[in-house]
């Protein structure tokens, strides 16, 4: 019954809301609906307002519909239609009747053409239409519009609204968007100062934009209330600030350690300056590439889980085209650097234009799973699911890196060789063998990186080359042959750019660490983590 | 399209490309009429640069198939300048000297279009140059069939300050740390003040090129954005950083209502490795889209996807400006009935050639052509929604905005007497600011 009485007032407050003379609701709703799909920006936009007016439960999907461009005309007899891809034809609904309309082709069919402006409003209209929804999600992105726009005449709807309301997100949402409208309103002064105090007390950026938009236009009296709440969010986001580019340092340092890692044992362990640690990264990338597209193909719902898939396929596959470099070239090259980094910087420069000749020079789409998108909030922090999962992944990576180095046969063997070749040889280790496994094992774990790093960047012939600098880098500044110098050297490098770069810029910021590192090493050749022994001396 | 198909096509392209290398030397007749086509197919710039060359090749085998030019068959002979500046000037010099071509079709940078400048002038020979660019740049030898500043980052700026477009006020100016942004930048400031907005309402940011770790300058965005006016971003971000760069817009919840982005860099091509179902409303300003709807357009994709056997391949807008640059050429060698270069750059300026967009690419004494502004909003599927689209604006080679370059023209209509910086107040020709 209440739900009854206030989805009234929200027809209501919807008819003051249009410009329009009110249609009376026998009027024709097919007609209404065709009149989306003529004329220009404007006319489309009267017709909307006509349609949010009718306050019709049709309307929301036919303007969500609009909004996501899923909303057609078709050419031959002008009826506008839901029209939904499937293979290389549109299948056609009708929006007022949900009919049955037939397929298309493009060719016969025409968008209803939405642009930014419109898009908005759109928002808006959903918003004030399904403020009421049962439905959570609906709810809290329309009191989410509500509060963007912020209009007095929502004020009675949303009263009604924030009675109803029980979900403790979606009512503060709404509070938020009380308090905005009320100052916006000739409240008394009392209902504004208690609005600020509401506003400021949510502390975060949209919060201030409100008090700032807000000071301009507000009394006298008010003012010194207002710019108290802006002080005191600004305070406040000052100090989250900081621990936001902490943050941000540190998941650029998960990224740096990821792409290190794999030759913190190549070059670290085994000494090898492989040149072509990049492409290794790169050709994982790819790999989650064939991956998502075989699972696209295959098993469309497994979608979600491609990168379960592709993180041992990258392994795999990368670890395979390591040990085959090692056996074919780089083991005629030990003991020759300067050979190693002219082999593996030409191999680096043969596997980018191998890759390049196969899948087209062009970026290749990796999706990102659903819970890899989008960001949430934590006090004053944004945190983004994507990199959120790579600091995850980074840890794991290198805690089990650590175990197999430390608590597995191969890991022993793999020290033993490092620390003393001859002798790990005369104790009838394969060093062979182990040093194959160990150059597949490197390269392996860069290949996983790539997977990771396809969620951030482009998937194209270079995406290795944009990390081999920073990876020797990091794994220089470490400490040669330290998985723990790796991870301190990636998380100061990375901490340290991000600290730098809102004072400095992003140019200046890296040319400062180069410096610094420059520095550094003249100070500690041998980086953070020093291996001391006798493998040093060799 | 299977991955299987798409390693196929991958492999005939190689094979092509090759084969295309290859077969020159063999035909060293005097029966044909040789192009140069100066593209990377290797290296960074790979990724935009061989479509063009791919392009270039699908031109003149249409050409062929209509009998070809001045009788004569034409000959496309690739070189792989391999994403290397000095190496642009050094296979620019091989082309005409060596393989003596009639014209040059290439270069994407404007540092390799710097690089290959003294060999066209020495040699006198014409260059193409299809990619939009920063303009304070005016040559005897060079046909700019892409867009000056003028024609592309203006426009955009005006359609954001529009109330169509937002009515924005406060402006974020984010870009690479190279020759076309700093150029465009310095000219876009300029503009802004101009038009009233204050400097504290103008923020400009560089990041280094391949920028991969967006956070911070994302974060920056969304404060500056905060300050209770509407904000815009144009980006002159170059190529490899932008995919980054959107996706961390997306992720940070950065929608086009609140703080649209407006991109001169980004094009059909750089959103295929992109999932743009969070970018929708994002904007692009460009001389030409794939989804414009003329018959002409239609005609090139249809022509353009049976030539490269792949239906899903995107056009973009360089592609369209190696189009115009090509059929001018056409046009300038049946007018001047040879392909020496003096009289084809004497025969070229006026002509007129229709574009893809419904309308005419006219060659103008400054060597610029006159193109349509488009501004795109990208949709979910990868392609452009055109919301603005303006009548052919003639292309400005010395801005009108910055006060160093005001009243200076260029005139190229006799090529032999002619002057790319000529001062009109003072009818004399200066020679152009070092840059």
């Amino acid at each position: 019954m209440t739900n009854r009485i206030l989805r009234l007032i929200a027809v209501l407050f919807a008819l003051a809301l249009s410009p329009l003379p009110a249609l009376a609701q026998g009027t024709d709703f097919t007609a209404m609906v065709q009149a989306l799909g003529q004329g220009g920006f404007p006319d489309r936009e009267a017709a909307m307002n006509a349609l949010v007016a009718t306050g019709d439960e049709r309307v929301p999907p036919i303007l969500q519909a609009m909004s996501d461009g899923t909303l057609f005309v078709r050419k031959s007899d002008q009826r506008v239609l839901f029209a939904a891809k499937s293979g290389s034809e549109f299948k056609l609904t009708d929006p007022v009747d949900s009919s049955n309309a037939g397929t298309a082709t493009s060719k016969d069919i025409e968008k209803v053409k939405v642009n930014n402006g419109l898009r908005g409003k759109i928002r808006t209209a959903i918003g004030t239409m399904t403020l009421l929804s049962p439905d959570r999600a609906s709810r809290l992105s329309a009191a989410q519009s509500i509060l963007k726009n912020a209009d007095p005449a929502m004020l009675p709807l949303l009263d009604s609204a924030l009675a109803a309301e029980t979900d403790p997100a979606i009512k503060s949402t709404m509070d938020l968007a009380r308090a905005v409208i009320v100052l916006k309103s000739d409240a008394t002064l009392d209902d504004k100062r208690a609005a600020v105090d509401t506003i400021a007390a949510h502390g975060d950026l949209d919060a201030q934009t409100v008090l700032v938009n807000a000071l301009a236009a507000a009394p006298d009296e008010l003012k010194p209330t207002i710019q108290t709440g802006i002080d005191a969010i600004g305070r406040n986001l000052q100090i989250w600030q900081v621990a936001q580019n902490l943050l941000y340092g540190v998941s650029l340092s998960s990224v740096l350690l990821l792409a290190a890692i794999g030759l913190s044992i190549t070059f670290g362990v085994m000494g090898i300056i492989n040149m072509a640690h990049g492409e290794m990264v790169m050709l994982g990338a790819y790999t989650t590439f064939v991956v998502q597209e075989l699972i696209r193909n295959f098993a469309p719902g497994l979608m979600d889980y491609s990168l379960a898939f592709a993180v041992p396929a990258a392994f795999l596959f990368t670890a395979l085209v390591g040990i085959a470099i090692e056996r074919g070239i780089i083991r005629w090259l030990y003991g020759r650097p300067l050979e190693t980094l002219l082999a593996t910087w030409g191999l680096s420069l043969a596997l980018q234009q191998m890759v390049r000749t196969l899948f087209g020079p062009t970026n290749q789409m990796v999706s990102p799973p659903s819970w890899m998108t989008g960001a949430f909030d934590v006090g004053g922090l944004s945190i983004t699911w994507n990199r959120l999962w790579i600091v995850v992944f980074a840890i794991a990576v290198f805690v089990i890196l650590q175990l197999v180095l430390n608590r597995t046969a191969l890991g022993l063997q793999m020290r033993a060789v490092t620390q003393n070749r001859r002798m790990a040889s005369s104790m009838g280790i394969r060093t062979p063998f182990v040093d194959a496994m160990t150059f597949g094992l490197g390269s392996g774990i860069a290949g996983m990186a790539g997977v990771a790093l396809s969620q951030i960047d482009n998937v194209s012939p270079n995406l290795g080359q944009g990390y081999i600098i920073d990876s020797f880098m990091v794994v220089v500044f470490g400490g040669v042959g330290n998985l723990w110098g790796t991870l301190i050297g990636a998380l100061m490098l990375g901490v340290g750019n991000k600290l730098l770069e809102p004072q400095f810029g992003a140019v200046l910021g890296k040319i400062i660490i180069l410096v610094l590192i420059i520095l550094f090493i003249q100070w500690r050749p041998r980086g953070l983590f020093a291996l001391k022994g006798r493998s040093i001396e060799q | 399209m299977t991955v299987v198909n798409r390693m196929i096509a991958g492999l005939g392209l190689g094979v092509t490309m090759t084969m295309g290398a290859i077969a020159v030397p063999a035909f060293a007749a005097d029966d044909t009429i040789k192009v140069g086509v100066l593209h990377s197919l290797s290296g960074t710039m790979a990724i935009s640069e061989t479509t063009l060359k791919d392009t270039m090749l699908f031109l003149i085998d249409e050409q062929n198939k209509k009998g070809g030019l001045l009788g004569k068959q034409l000959e496309a002979v690739v070189v792989d300048p391999a994403s290397d500046w000095p190496l642009f000037a050094e296979k620019a010099r091989e082309l005409i000297a060596v393989d003596g071509v009639a014209a040059v079709f290439g270069c994407w940078t404007s540092s390799s279009r710097k690089s290959v400048l003294p060999v066209f002038k020495e040699l006198n020979s014409i260059l193409f140059y299809p990619v939009q660019y920063e303009g304070e740049e005016s040559e005897k030898n060079v046909i700019y069939t892409g867009a000056a500043p003028n024609q592309q980052a203006i426009p955009a700026v005006d359609y954001l300050m529009s109330e169509e477009g937002g009515s924005v006020k406060r402006w974020v100016l984010e870009a690479t740390d190279y020759v076309y942004p700093r150029t465009t930048n310095k000219i876009l400031e300029q503009y802004l003040l101009d038009k009233g907005v204050a400097a504290e309402d103008i923020k400009i940011n560089y990041t280094p090129f391949g920028f991969a770790d967006w956070q911070t300058e994302v974060a920056a965005i969304k404060e500056f954005g905060s300050a209770g006016k509407k904000t815009a971003v144009v980006s002159t971000i170059n190529g490899d950083a932008n995919t980054p760069f959107y996706k961390e817009l997306a992720n940070q919840g950065v929608s086009a209502e609140d703080i649209p982005v407006v991109a001169f860099s980004v094009g059909e091509e750089e959103l295929a490795g992109l999932d743009t179902t969070n970018l929708v409303g994002h904007l692009a300003a460009w001389n030409y889209f794939q989804s414009v709807d003329t018959p002409e357009n239609a005609a090139f994709i249809g022509a353009w996807h049976t030539y490269i056997g792949n239906d899903t391949r995107t056009t973009n807008d360089p592609m369209e400006a190696a189009y115009l640059g090509f059929n001018l050429w056409v046009a300038a060698v049946e007018k001047a009935g040879t392909t020496d270069t003096d009289a084809v750059l004497k025969a070229i300026v006026g002509l007129s050639v229709p574009n893809l967009t419904g309308g005419t690419a006219t060659v103008l004494p400054n060597h610029h052509l006159t193109k349509p502004v488009l501004i795109g909003e990208i949709q979910a599927d990868g392609q452009f929604e055109i919301v603005k689209q303006t009548v052919e604006v003639p292309g400005d080679a010395w801005s009108d905005v910055l006060p160093e370059d005001k009243g200076i023209e260029a005139d190229w209509t006799d090529p032999l007497t002619g002057c790319g910086h000529l001062d009109t107040a003072t009818k004399t020709c200066g020679a152009a600011p070092a840059s």
